[in-house]
């Protein structure tokens, strides 16, 4: 009986249900994403870091299949140390995003990954790029990912700014994800944020427990 | 007007959609809060079939009675036979109590239709009013028939994208203005996002004095994220209602 066999769900395949999320701003982007990686109703992992390097000033945020973006973020990985050795410098950020869209449009059947890359380059400045599934590539000032994403694109809509400095994009990042995780059943967990500027990277996390009340949650007690 | 064309057209725009019921739709958008001294109530007016737009002014607030009020969202036919039986019966019980039902016996009406034919109905309803003994009142009463009085409630496709728009911006003892600019803006966030709601909104505003309804048509819908203006031309011409965008 369907209804009684647990395994329908408790095994199912790992998916990084997910909120995800870039902003640039001048000089730099954030990156923010929660930490829920689920398999079905379990969570396999409540402080996952979906955050992921693809250079030194070049990050990922990875959503839908947790294999398959692991396996392209690989693949891109190696790609980009090729580059540069042969470059003798560092990648730009639209060639790391070309290389990704490339692996995502031509496997489209197989792959179920959403993926935002951004990152800073002498070149372009803080960029962000969008490769939702299908494999289009999309150069925008902002974008969000993940299943959460749904839940947040009006809020987004309405309180983005193109001209927010580098504390008012990371206040964006991380308001935006606590009312995903707030309203996403596959969010969870902490808020990570990576800040990439000229200056270098700096990594952030928010323990969820600090995360501020939304509408109908009561805040954490004091004593926690 | 080739009446035959256009039924043709319509029929071809269906045929060719993925969407195999071809059914009329409420995609929707629906809103409904409550303020200091009453509730405010707010739809869009898309109904689509497939992916034809068989109704792009629709009314999709339907009046039960003089103090209340029921927002429509999922099949068209259904929602609009629920509203006319407990607009029925609402009447029948205004008449037997001689004033106005309370908000919450006809939210139950509402929510009891939804629960006995659950395996039928596909109505998702909210259901907002104001009565002497509890002020303005919303109720949601999804598909399955449950009934949850809420301070503010959403519905239909279009309200996934506003859920964390309502929890950051929704505040206790808003003023009227307030309140009427929320759920507008509200509803313009969805429409701008969901391909099923849009066109124009209409909200009603039930105070201890009344209905009044508003009607904000497509060209005066606000705008957000990555939206063009209507061109100035248009607009100076007094044409604006024509924008094609």
């Amino acid at each position: 009986m369907a209804d009684y066999d647990v395994t329908q769900s408790y095994m199912q395949d790992i998916s990084l249900g997910t909120s995800i999320i870039a902003v640039s701003f001048k000089g730099g982007v954030v990156l923010g994403a929660d930490s829920r990686t689920s398999s079905g109703s379990y969570v396999a992992n409540r402080v996952q870091d979906k955050i992921t390097p693809l250079a030194d000033t070049v990050y990922l945020c990875r959503s839908g299949s947790a294999s398959d973006t692991q396996a392209i973020a690989s693949y891109v990985q190696y790609w980009i140390a090729e580059h540069q050795a042969e470059k003798n410098g560092p990648v730009d950020v639209s060639t790391a995003a070309n290389l990704a869209m490339q692996l995502s449009y031509n496997n489209k059947n197989m792959l179920q990954a959403g993926l935002i890359i951004a990152g800073w380059d002498k070149q372009g400045g803080g960029s962000v790029y969008a490769i939702p599934l299908g494999g289009t590539l999309l150069k925008v000032p902002y974008t969000i990912g993940g299943s959460g994403s749904a839940y947040i694109t009006g809020w987004c809509d309405k309180y983005w700014r193109d001209d927010f400095t580098e504390e008012e994009a990371r206040a964006f990042v991380v308001k935006a994800l606590t009312h995903a995780i707030a309203r996403d059943a596959s969010s969870g967990g902490c808020v990570r944020t990576v800040t990439i500027t000229q200056a270098g990277v700096k990594r952030d996390f928010i323990p969820g427990t600090k995360l501020a009340a939304t509408f109908g949650e009561l805040p954490t007690p004091a004593s926690s | 007007m080739d009446l035959n064309a256009f039924g043709r057209g319509a029929a071809q725009a269906c045929s060719n959609s993925k969407m195999s019921d071809a059914e009329p739709h409420t995609g929707t958008t629906i809103v409904a809060c409550t303020y200091n001294g009453g509730v405010v109530l707010g739809a869009d007016g898309r109904v689509s079939t497939g992916n034809y737009v068989s109704n792009r002014a629709s009314n999709k607030i339907m009046q039960l009675t003089d103090n209340v009020y029921l927002l429509r969202s999922g099949s068209a036919a259904d929602t609009q036979a629920i509203g006319d039986y407990v607009r029925y019966f609402s009447e029948q019980l205004a008449g037997e109590l001689g004033e106005d039902p309370s908000v919450q016996t006809i939210a139950n009406l509402v929510g009891t239709m939804n629960y006995n034919n659950k395996n039928m109905l596909m109505g998702a309803l909210l259901v907002a009013g104001i009565d002497k003994h509890s002020g303005g009142q919303v109720f949601g009463v999804p598909i399955g028939g449950t009934i949850v009085p809420e301070k503010w409630a959403i519905d239909g496709s279009g309200s996934t994208y506003i859920w964390g728009y309502m929890d950051s911006a929704w505040k206790p003892d808003m003023t009227r203005e307030e309140a009427e600019g929320f759920v507008t803006e509200a509803l313009a966030l969805a429409m701008a996002r969901d391909a099923s709601s849009g066109g124009i909104i209409r909200t009603v505003t039930l105070d201890k004095d009344g209905a009044t309804m508003r009607y904000v048509g497509g060209n005066e819908v606000p705008l957000f994220h990555e939206e063009l203006q209507p061109p100035a031309a248009a607009a100076a011409a007094g044409t604006a209602s024509m924008v094609v965008g």
